[in-house]
């Protein structure tokens, strides 16, 4: 099984954090995120994700200058350094065609990073309209989007990649678009449930006598009420597209060498997996912790935003 | 129950039906869809057309998408683009092999449910601190990878053979079969071993809660028997897990099979990828979406049958 679907699972104790976000904060002098915030800075682990991932983010966000410092191109291949394992000239020695390991793999770290979070962001738009839609209107609106759900969720993943990825050949952007319309509905069941859970208060009706019309309760009213699952299950989708990705590229399917991605960097390497092991290993480590980081950091922040946990 | 499953399987029935219009469309309506095969200026006009025709692309597309489904259902996928063998076939040799790793995959992965017993029965202790850091880890690394690493790190020793399903001639078949299986299978096996323990453990801790549990043990009933009890009561969820993962359990197969050079049907779906053989592809996806359908049905059911307290 790929990761990518138990995700949305783990995703299930985060609609309990947000059912209980309305309650008001024990101390009124602290507000929900202050204290949500006080709560963080106490849990080692999600500090510790938090500063492994923004040095991730950091170092693959400079790479250019790290680049242009080290004077190392990424798409600069060098026919006789071949294959070479790891010196001190290329600490993370060079690939099949003599490029430097260690300066792709910071730009592999930008497109893989930038896939990830385009990814989730269009899971997020679709997933909180379809969802803020179906749990506010219900009826046949709700049917029609829990039938579109039912149908996407059952083709499995990475078939349905393999077609579109055949048949677009897409590009950064590409890539996380269709990742993001693949991966939306977790996000909109989620959303769903929050917003059935929100909608009988008396706020609701008050903001109605009001005269406030559908789209600005919803927005104004009733979204700032499931922020909180929103942003843990976002942060999961990230993940999971980093990890999809991965293993697109790895196939030779997703992102197209010269650019770099951690996925496609180890698209060669079941072929080379015991002459150049090096070629494996950077790849797969960046992965796992960009991922760990992440996961760990989703969950931190759903334990801080849950007002049962002190 | 009757009128439960047949509104289930027509449900069913609508969702396969769903899913192949997808999958219709994506490769139909799609720029680079097969006509660009076809628009090859060395190809002369008239095989052009006998090919357009052969295939029925000269036909109005719903009445292709109507043709398509309906040959599908007598399992007629067409002919594959690339050798233009019947992609019926084509699959079929590939079953076996991809039977042979799911399966092992799938037992194998059971065995995260008295992970996650144990977990349950002794909370907070190492048992439970070791599976929840297992799952972590196990959730963050790309199982792919990881048979990777440990056919590198294990090389020098000769523990896992490279590749492939090994060789019919051998001279122990079942031995040589297993021992090329045991690896694959035991990635495979790991998503379960998450899963499951995950699922079983928070199952079995609400069942443990319950007033019938605290009876049984005031009433002085042996602790292995009140397990017992508990036990089956908290398998009553895990049964629609059993469904639901398979979607992500297949998905992972053409990762797993890529690795090691496993000849089954998820490696078939990226040779043809290559070869843009939609034909083949749009049938795995089709038969994958099939088989994660009625996984869930079978599960659905499974459910409604044990815990008598569903009714929908």
């Amino acid at each position: 099984m790929s990761q990518v679907q138990f995700q949305a699972e783990l995703q299930g104790a985060a609609a309990t954090a947000g059912s209980a976000a309305q309650m008001p904060a024990q101390k009124p002098a602290l507000g929900y995120w202050q204290r949500a915030f006080r709560h963080i800075r106490k849990d080692r682990i999600t500090v510790f994700a938090f500063f492994l991932l923004l040095l991730i983010t950091l170092l693959s966000i400079a790479a250019p200058w790290i680049g242009k410092l080290l004077d190392v191109d990424p798409n600069t291949t060098q026919l006789l350094k071949r294959m070479k394992p790891p010196s001190s000239e290329h600490l993370l020695g060079t690939d099949d065609v003599g490029r430097d390991v260690l300066i792709r793999l910071l730009y592999a770290g930008r497109v893989s990073l930038l896939i990830g979070v385009l990814a989730a962001l269009t899971a997020f738009v679709i997933g909180v309209t379809c969802g803020l839609l179906a749990g506010f209107y219900q009826k046949w609106v709700d049917d029609a989007i829990n039938a579109v759900i039912q149908t996407t969720i059952n083709i499995p993943l990475l078939f349905l990649l393999i077609l579109l990825s055949v048949i677009f050949r897409p590009g950064i952007g590409g890539l996380a678009v269709i990742l993001g319309l693949l991966s939306w509905q977790g996000n909109a069941r989620q959303i769903r449930a929050a917003v059935l859970s929100v909608k009988g208060h008396d706020y609701i009706d008050a903001a109605r006598v009001l005269g406030s019309k559908d789209g600005r309760i919803m927005w104004r009213h009733i979204f700032p009420n499931v922020t909180s699952i929103v942003l843990v299950v976002t942060g999961f989708d990230v993940a999971g597209a980093i990890l999809a990705e991965s293993g697109l590229s790895a196939l030779g399917l997703g992102i197209q060498p010269p650019m770099a991605s951690w996925g496609n960097m180890l698209a060669k390497s079941f072929q080379y997996a015991t002459k150049a092991p090096w070629l494996v290993i950077s790849p797969g480590v960046m992965i796992f912790l960009t991922v760990l980081s992440i996961f760990l950091l989703a969950d931190g922040i759903r334990d801080a935003l849950d007002p049962r946990i002190s | 129950m009757g009128r439960f499953i047949v509104r289930r399987v027509i449900q069913s029935f609508f969702l396969i039906l769903g899913i192949t219009l997808i999958t219709f469309v994506i490769t139909r309506l799609a720029p680079g869809g097969p006509e660009t095969m076809l628009e090859d200026p060395n190809i002369r006009p008239e095989y052009i057309a006998q090919l357009r025709a052969q295939y029925g692309l000269d036909q109005p597309v719903y009445v292709q998408y109507v043709k398509w489904v309906g040959n599908m259902f007598q399992l007629n996928f067409g002919r594959s683009f690339e050798d233009n063998r019947p992609v019926i076939s084509k699959i079929a040799e590939r079953v076996p092999a991809t039977l042979q790793l799911s399966l092992a995959g799938y037992l194998i992965g059971l065995l995260g449910i008295p992970l996650g017993i144990q977990a349950a029965l002794h909370r907070g202790r190492i048992i439970d601190s070791i599976v929840r850091v297992f799952t972590v880890l196990g959730q963050a690394i790309p199982h792919w990878w990881l048979g990777l690493m440990i056919l590198i790190f294990t090389a020098p020793f000769g523990i896992f053979p490279l590749a492939g399903m090994g060789s019919p001639n051998a001279e122990h078949v079942v031995l040589e079969r297993l021992h090329h299986l045991l690896l694959p299978s035991l990635i495979s096996a790991m998503s379960g071993w998450i899963v499951y323990s995950r699922y079983m453990r928070s199952a079995m801790l609400d069942v443990l809660g319950q007033d019938y549990v605290r009876t049984a043990r005031a009433k002085g009933l042996q602790e292995r028997k009140v397990m017992n009890h508990a036990v089956r009561n908290a398998l009553i969820p895990i049964i629609t897990i059993l469904g639901g993962s398979l979607a992500g359990f297949f998905s992972g197969s053409v990762l797993l099979e890529t690795v090691f050079s496993w000849p089954g049907m998820g490696r078939l779906a990226v040779e043809a990828a290559f070869k843009r053989d939609y034909p083949t592809v749009m049938a795995l996806t089709v038969i994958f979406s099939f088989l994660v359908i009625v996984g869930n049905l079978l599960a659905d059911i499974a459910y409604a049958y044990i815990d008598p307290r569903v009714r929908y």
